[in-house]
């Protein structure tokens, strides 16, 4: 009985965000976490996001509900704050775009009506941060994800879901993962 | 199973009393093999009934008992085990419950343990920087981790000598993901210098609180996590905000949770990294840096390896 621990926040680029279905919980019981299974294996509860904020818009009705677009070198992820995320909705109400933001928060996933399964992130906190921040995140990223496509051979529980379930060409995503990292040695 | 006989009738030996060898023997093999007892279980039975029956004070026949032995801090690794403990208490912390007199850290050279003395130890109580003998304390293993209690038949000597306390270093690096209640701004009791909850301390009840800074912060690197404990002299250096400034700050906005606000916004999101000593499941920091830049070199190999997957 290790009681109760705090899930890591995984670290995943945008594009195998984007490309992530598979959510499930860890048992039946009605508080059992939930988590989005991504293609290169990576177990998400949380997430930890660092990249350029460049849309807000408060899309709700009766309430403010804001939804932000955040990129990193892959593409974008969309993270949706209302009133039960009050932290990270009054920090997207108050902040300029662009921006550069650190976000704490949990995957949620959508399913269309026509069946496609969306993801987008409901952030627990969001902070304004600075560009040498979002490299270190990038580069950082860039390591969790080779380090998952090195285990993919290992028989993990993790891997073999993510093998049955997406069959991956992880060569599609560590070249991605050359992509995200070549575009730090450019200068502007 | 005739050596754990020899040894039950020896001990009562010791204590005047004769018991046929024989006799334990056939009593501690109906247990162990017709009923299955486990071994320490048949022995624990076999001798409760040999004192019932001789009418002896069970304390009398376990304290006589060789005394336990004298361990290093890192040689602590048996559950249940009656050890002596020389060492230096290096801190004492907040403790919730009333059946308990003092909860905190013992360190020797080989590291540092956590103890418990309850009420009904009836030890005189510790200080901090001091050195001590936990005398006939026992271990007790939780969530992996060893710690030592000080009940009513273990005692507390005090002596005079310092005691340097081998500390396990660590490292982090991650980002700070939260920063967690309890930091910021706090007020500390005067007497016991625990931080106080809504004013009151849980020993002293309403005091006039003296103001501290602390962060407790949730570090993250993609992999683990570890909390770690930022102490004021760390929060000030790495915040920018100095207590005078942080007081400042709560008293124009009326409102002591300001403080952590700002603290959240300078710091949560980015990489730190911080070293310190592990105790418990906090890692007690005595330096805290920020990860100021990329390192290329790390970057190039990176890319190598992303290339040849």
């Amino acid at each position: 009985m290790s009681g109760y621990t705090r899930e890591v926040a995984r670290r995943v680029f945008a594009q195998e965000f984007r490309e992530s279905n598979l959510s499930f919980k860890d048992g039946e019981d009605q508080y059992a976490p939930q988590y989005l299974l991504t293609p290169t294996g990576a177990k998400v509860n949380r997430i930890f996001i660092v990249g350029t904020l460049i849309e807000k818009e408060d899309i709700g009705t009766d309430s403010e509900y804001w939804r932000g677009r955040v990129t990193d070198p892959t593409g974008s992820f969309l993270i949706y704050a209302g009133q039960y995320q009050p932290e990270a909705a009054q920090a997207l109400a108050e902040c300029e775009t662009p921006a550069f933001v650190a976000v704490v928060g949990k995957p949620s996933t959508y399913t269309t009506g026509e069946g496609d399964v969306l993801t987008s992130v409901r952030p627990e906190s969001l902070y304004i941060v600075d560009g040498q921040t979002r490299d270190l995140w990038v580069q950082e990223t860039a390591k969790c994800t080779l380090d998952r496509i090195r285990a993919f051979g290992d028989a993990s529980a993790n891997t073999e879901r993510a093998k049955e379930y997406y069959n991956p060409d992880v060569r599609y995503y560590s070249s991605m993962v050359a992509q995200a990292l070549k575009s730090l040695k450019e200068t502007y | 199973m005739k050596q754990l006989a020899q040894e039950i009738s020896s001990r009562f030996h010791e204590l005047g009393v004769e018991i046929p060898v024989g006799e334990i023997e056939g009593r501690l093999d109906k247990m162990i093999h017709k009923y299955k007892v486990p071994k320490e279980e048949a022995r624990r039975s076999v001798v409760n009934y040999f004192l019932k029956s001789y009418n002896i004070n069970r304390g009398e026949f376990y304290t006589g008992q060789s005394e336990s032995p004298t361990l290093t801090i890192s040689h602590i690794a048996e559950d249940g085990k009656w050890v002596n403990v020389r060492g230096k208490v290096v801190q004492l912390w907040d403790n919730a419950h009333e059946s308990i007199s003092q909860v905190g850290l013992i360190g020797d050279e080989t590291g540092t343990i956590k103890f418990t003395i309850w009420e009904t130890a009836a030890a005189s109580i510790v200080e901090e920087g001091k050195s001590y003998v936990f005398r006939n304390v026992v271990v007790n293993e939780w969530n992996g981790k060893f710690q030592l209690n000080v009940n009513k038949s273990s005692s507390i000597e005090s002596f005079d000598e310092d005691i340097e306390v081998g500390i396990i270093a660590v490292e982090f690096r991650g980002a700070m993901v939260d920063i967690q209640s309890g930091s910021g701004l706090i007020k500390r009791c005067p007497q016991c210098n625990r931080a106080l909850t809504k004013g009151a301390c849980m020993e002293h009840g309403k005091v006039d609180g003296v103001y501290d800074l602390r962060i407790k912060a949730v570090m993250d690197d993609g992999i683990s996590i570890q909390d770690a404990i930022i102490k004021r002299d760390l929060v000030e250096e790495v915040t920018g905000m100095t207590l005078e400034n942080a007081i400042a700050l709560a008293a124009d906005a009326l409102d002591q949770g300001v403080v952590l606000e700002q603290m959240k916004k300078l710091l949560v999101g980015r990489y730190y990294r911080i070293s310190g000593s592990r105790v418990e499941r906090y890692l007690l920091a005595e330096s805290i840096i920020p990860v100021f830049s990329l390192d290329q070199s790390e970057v190039d190999e990176l890319i190598a390896s992303a290339e040849v997957i």
